[in-house]
Parts: structure tokens; C-alpha cells; sequence
């Protein structure tokens, strides 16, 4: 079973956002990482690139697939997680702390609302 | 209601009991890890590894007309191997397209094949359709579970495991060479580049083996980690590398076809090839970041255009490596095209890995 932790909001495309003061921290979900295997290179947007909720804003490649990542949330990239350009096992081993991808400092916070809560995930999952 | 149900091998319970991540490969539930890939794939490489190979077909060849069959079906000649060898070779349609790759085992009375489980049924259909005239009985044997156990431990730890004629074998086995001891057959063969042997036994075995390896200390390995190393040590992956359009000279198995004075089936559309020239397989090193796949398209600096073939993350290098299939003569350094960005990278001669050894030669 893949830890899906309550307090943060999930994409359908399986990235998650935390929201603190007005900033989304993106990354992607644990059964993510499970699914995809050995990340061995990450991709990431550029800080000050403007995105809108759904845009693709990087990809994850594993030693199997690349799967591309997008914002689940709209507004300005203001962070990105630059020690995933050494270590992408981070995305693997804390998906949810370390393994960040990039920050997005929101446009409209209302735009949470559209993301799924995490038993709305979990119940993707088990339906997929 | 089941309306498909994948075949599994004798020791499905066995990768589930391991914690082995299953997922459809040619119609077989077989694991791609166990946890982590990568770290499969460095237990093959540093110390030994045992991976569960039993979706693979085994055919027997017997009868009078064997070696005559066999001859005329294969690229590469019987004849150049006593029995208790093995011969690497493509079956060949009638363009010189690739049909399958396959190993031959020479015996003392007949000959086993073990080829490719996506393309069985192909291989089963076209070597019955080229069996007439010959007295031969083809005789598939599904009951036969195969384990490779590959890396510089590998056969020392297995004859620690086995007595008699068997640790033997595994012990005192050259490259290429088989022994055969009750229904036991051990061959020191492999898909990794590392030392090791392959072993086809009956599933009870199979399952006896896999839980000693499995306790001496070999780690288990999925069909992930099984095609990271095949690809550092340059081995080509049926239906990625080459298909049935696809002739040996343009897959760099040149060396699997022997052309001497007998009729093989594809024998003269490989000789109007070798006069009129073709593509060739090289391997490519990616120089910055990102990934090689397959298809993706590759751009020779005099404009001309070649494809990635099969691509990946190589563990043991750190970087991207890659098998392509481009114009004769690339040299040097080459354009690829990945997510329309174009990166450069190397043209090698593979293999990229041997024995723990990174052995490629930039061309």
C-alpha cells in the first residue's frame, strides 16, 4: 500500500500539492514513484515560467519510462528542487519531503478545490 | 468469467513470496523487480543474481534429419560445434529478416533450441512449415522451467549448493559449453555480460533452487534489471533491436552467420545485401542528461537519419546509453532527438559492459 498523506490535495495525474502561505509545493505521489520505478532523471520548469493548472511542467524519467509532470495549480514557478539534478532517487525514497519538484506561488488559491482530497485518491487508485 | 489468463511459471508463488512486482510479458506474469531495479542490477554485476527465464521455449530437435533441418533453418551452421555446445544464431525468412534469435544446444543424439516467448507460435509455425523432407520431430518442452544465475559469484556460489556431476558442470563448464545430468540441463550461458550459467530443470527443482539461491545470498531479479544489462553488454532484444525486416548484418550479428558452401534459408538476399550495403548497429552514449528510448530519431551531422533501437539508463555508467541503427560508417558524434530538443551524443562500438568492466570503444 502506497502512503497517501490526508493533509495534502492530489491531481489525477498523480502529483500532489501542499499549500503554505500562498505557495504550492509540487511533487508526485507516492504509488507515483511506485509505479514508475528508479527515477533516474528529472526534468524540471524554469523559476519565473507562468503556469496555468494542467500545463506540463517537467517530466520524471525512470530506468523504464518517462511520464511528464503537470502543475496541478496555476501562478508563477517560484522554486525548483535543484538537488533532484544529482540525486532523482530522492523523488523515490521521500516523494512527499525531499523528492519535491518545484514551488508555484498560486494565482487562486479557490483552484484547490478542484484537486482530489486523499481518500478521493486513494479511491482513483483502486479503481484503476 | 475468464476470458484470458496469463501463464505462470512454477515459481510465480515463489516472486510474489519475494516481493516481486509482476506485469504481463508476452501473455506471462513475470516480475519486473523485487524493490529496486538498479540495485538488481549492480547485485548482478558486484556479486550474483538468479532470475527466472521459464516464459522462455524450449524446443527439441530430433531425428536422422536433424543436422540436415537445422542447416538449411539456421544462419549460423551446426557444424561449427561439437556436441555439449551452444551456438549463438538467427532464424531467417526468406528476405534474411530476422524471425528470431535463438540458442542452439548441440547434444550427443539431437539438438534443443531455446527461443523467445513473444515469438513462439511464429517460431513453432515456420519450423513445422521448413520440417518437410526432413526426419525430424519437433517437440516443444513447456514442462522445462529455465533460471539463469549470472555474476562474478554466481557459479561459485550455485557449486556450493549442488553435489555430484552438476557442481561439477557448474564449476568446470568453458563459455558456451553444456552438460546434461538426469533432467538437468547447465549451460554456461547468459544475458548479462557477467559469468553464469543457465539451467533448464523440472519445475519442482526449479522451485528447490530458487529458495537455496535465494538463501546463499543471490539476489532475485526482474525482467527490469534483465534488460538494463543485457543493453550495457551490447545483446540485442528481439522485437526492439531486430524484427522479421531486419537482417543479421544490419543487427551487428554478422559474426552468427556463417556462410560456407550449404543453402540456408535467407542466404542470398543476405549476399545481395552485403554487396549493396545497409544500415548498422552501433551504440550511442548520450553526453548530458536524459534518457535514450527506443524510436527516437537520430541525426548523423552529414543530414542523414538513423533510430534508437532500444535506450536506457545505464546503472553501471551513470548515463544514458543506447543501441541505433544508422547509415554505414557513422563515426564520431551524432545529434538525438528527444521531447524535440535535440542532445548530443557518442557513436560507440558496444559492448558498453563486460564482466564489471566498462569495455566500449568510441568510433
Amino acid at each position: 500500500m502506497s502512503e497517501i498523506p490526508a493533509e495534502l490535495r492530489y491531481a489525477a495525474s498523480h502529483e500532489w500539492a501542499k499549500v503554505e502561505d500562498g505557495v504550492a509545493t509540487v511533487g508526485i505521489s507516492d504509488h507515483a514513484q511506485d509505479a514508475m520505478g528508479d527515477l533516474v532523471y528529472v526534468e524540471l520548469p524554469e523559476v519565473g515560467q507562468v503556469v496555468a493548472a494542467g500545463d506540463e511542467t517537467g517530466v520524471v524519467e525512470s530506468v523504464k519510462a518517462a511520464s511528464d509532470i503537470y502543475s496541478p495549480v496555476s501562478g508563477e514557478i517560484v522554486e525548483i528542487n535543484e538537488a533532484l539534478e544529482d540525486e532523482p532517487e530522492l523523488v523515490n525514497n521521500v516523494p512527499y519531503e525531499g523528492g519535491w519538484l518545484f514551488k508555484v506561488q498560486l494565482t487562486d488559491e479557490g483552484e484547490l478545490d478542484n484537486l482530489l482530497t486523499a481518500d478521493q485518491y486513494q479511491a482513483q487508485i483502486d479503481s484503476e | 468469467m475468464v476470458l484470458f489468463m496469463a501463464h505462470r511459471t512454477a515459481l510465480y508463488d515463489a516472486h510474489l513470496a519475494a516481493g516481486g512486482k509482476m506485469v504481463d510479458f508476452g501473455g506471462w506474469d513475470m516480475p519486473i523487480n523485487y524493490g529496486s531495479q538498479i540495485e538488481e542490477h549492480h547485485a548482478v554485476r558486484q556479486n550474483a543474481g538468479v532470475f527466472d527465464v521459464s516464459h522462455m521455449t524450449v524446443v527439441d530437435i530430433a531425428g536422422a534429419g536433424a543436422r540436415d533441418y537445422l542447416r538449411q533453418l539456421l544462419a549460423n551452421d551446426v557444424d561449427r560445434i561439437d556436441p555439449g555446445r551452444a551456438l549463438y544464431t538467427g532464424m531467417l525468412n526468406d528476405n534474411g529478416g530476422v524471425i528470431d534469435d535463438l540458442i542452439v544446444y548441440k547434444q550427443d543424439n539431437g539438438y534443443r533450441l531455446v527461443v523467445n516467448c513473444a515469438t513462439r507460435e511464429t517460431d513453432l509455425d515456420w519450423m513445422e512449415k521448413q520440417a518437410g523432407g526432413f526426419a525430424v520431430d519437433i517437440h516443444e518442452r513447456p514442462e522445462l522451467a529455465m533460471l539463469a544465475i549470472q555474476g562474478p559469484k554466481a557459479r561459485e556460489t550455485l557449486a556450493e549448493l549442488l553435489s555430484g556431476a552438476r557442481a561439477e558442470a557448474v564449476s568446470s563448464l568453458k563459455i558456451f559449453a553444456f552438460a546434461q545430468d538426469g533432467d538437468w540441463m547447465i549451460a554456461r550461458t547468459g544475458y548479462t555480460g557477467e559469468d553464469g550459467v543457465e539451467i533448464m530443470l523440472p519445475n519442482a527443482d526449479a522451485v528447490t533452487l530458487w529458495g537455496q539461491l535465494l538463501a546463499a545470498g543471490v539476489a532475485p531479479i526482474g525482467l527490469g534489471a534483465r534488460d538494463t544489462l543485457r543493453l550495457e553488454a551490447g545483446l540485442n532484444l528481439y522485437g526492439n533491436d531486430m524484427d522479421n525486416t531486419i537482417t543479421p548484418w544490419e543487427a551487428n550479428m554478422g559474426w552468427t552467420v556463417m556462410l560456407n558452401d550449404r543453402e540456408f534459408i535467407g542466404r542470398q538476399p543476405l549476399l545481395n545485401q552485403q554487396e549493396n550495403g545497409h544500415a548498422e548497429q552501433v551504440g550511442l552514449i548520450l553526453e548530458g542528461k536524459g534518457v535514450l528510448r527506443a524510436h527516437q530519431k537520430v541525426l548523423m551531422p552529414n543530414g542523414e537519419e538513423g533510430e534508437i533501437t532500444s535506450g536506457t539508463f545505464s546503472p553501471t555508467l551513470g548515463k544514458s546509453i543506447a543501441l541505433a541503427r544508422l547509415p554505414a560508417g557513422a563515426t564520431g558524434k551524432v545529434d538525438v532527438e528527444i521531447r524535440n530538443k535535440r542532445q548530443a551524443a557518442q557513436v560507440v562500438k558496444p559492448p558498453f559492459v563486460r564482466n564489471g568492466e566498462v569495455v566500449y570503444k568510441e568510433l
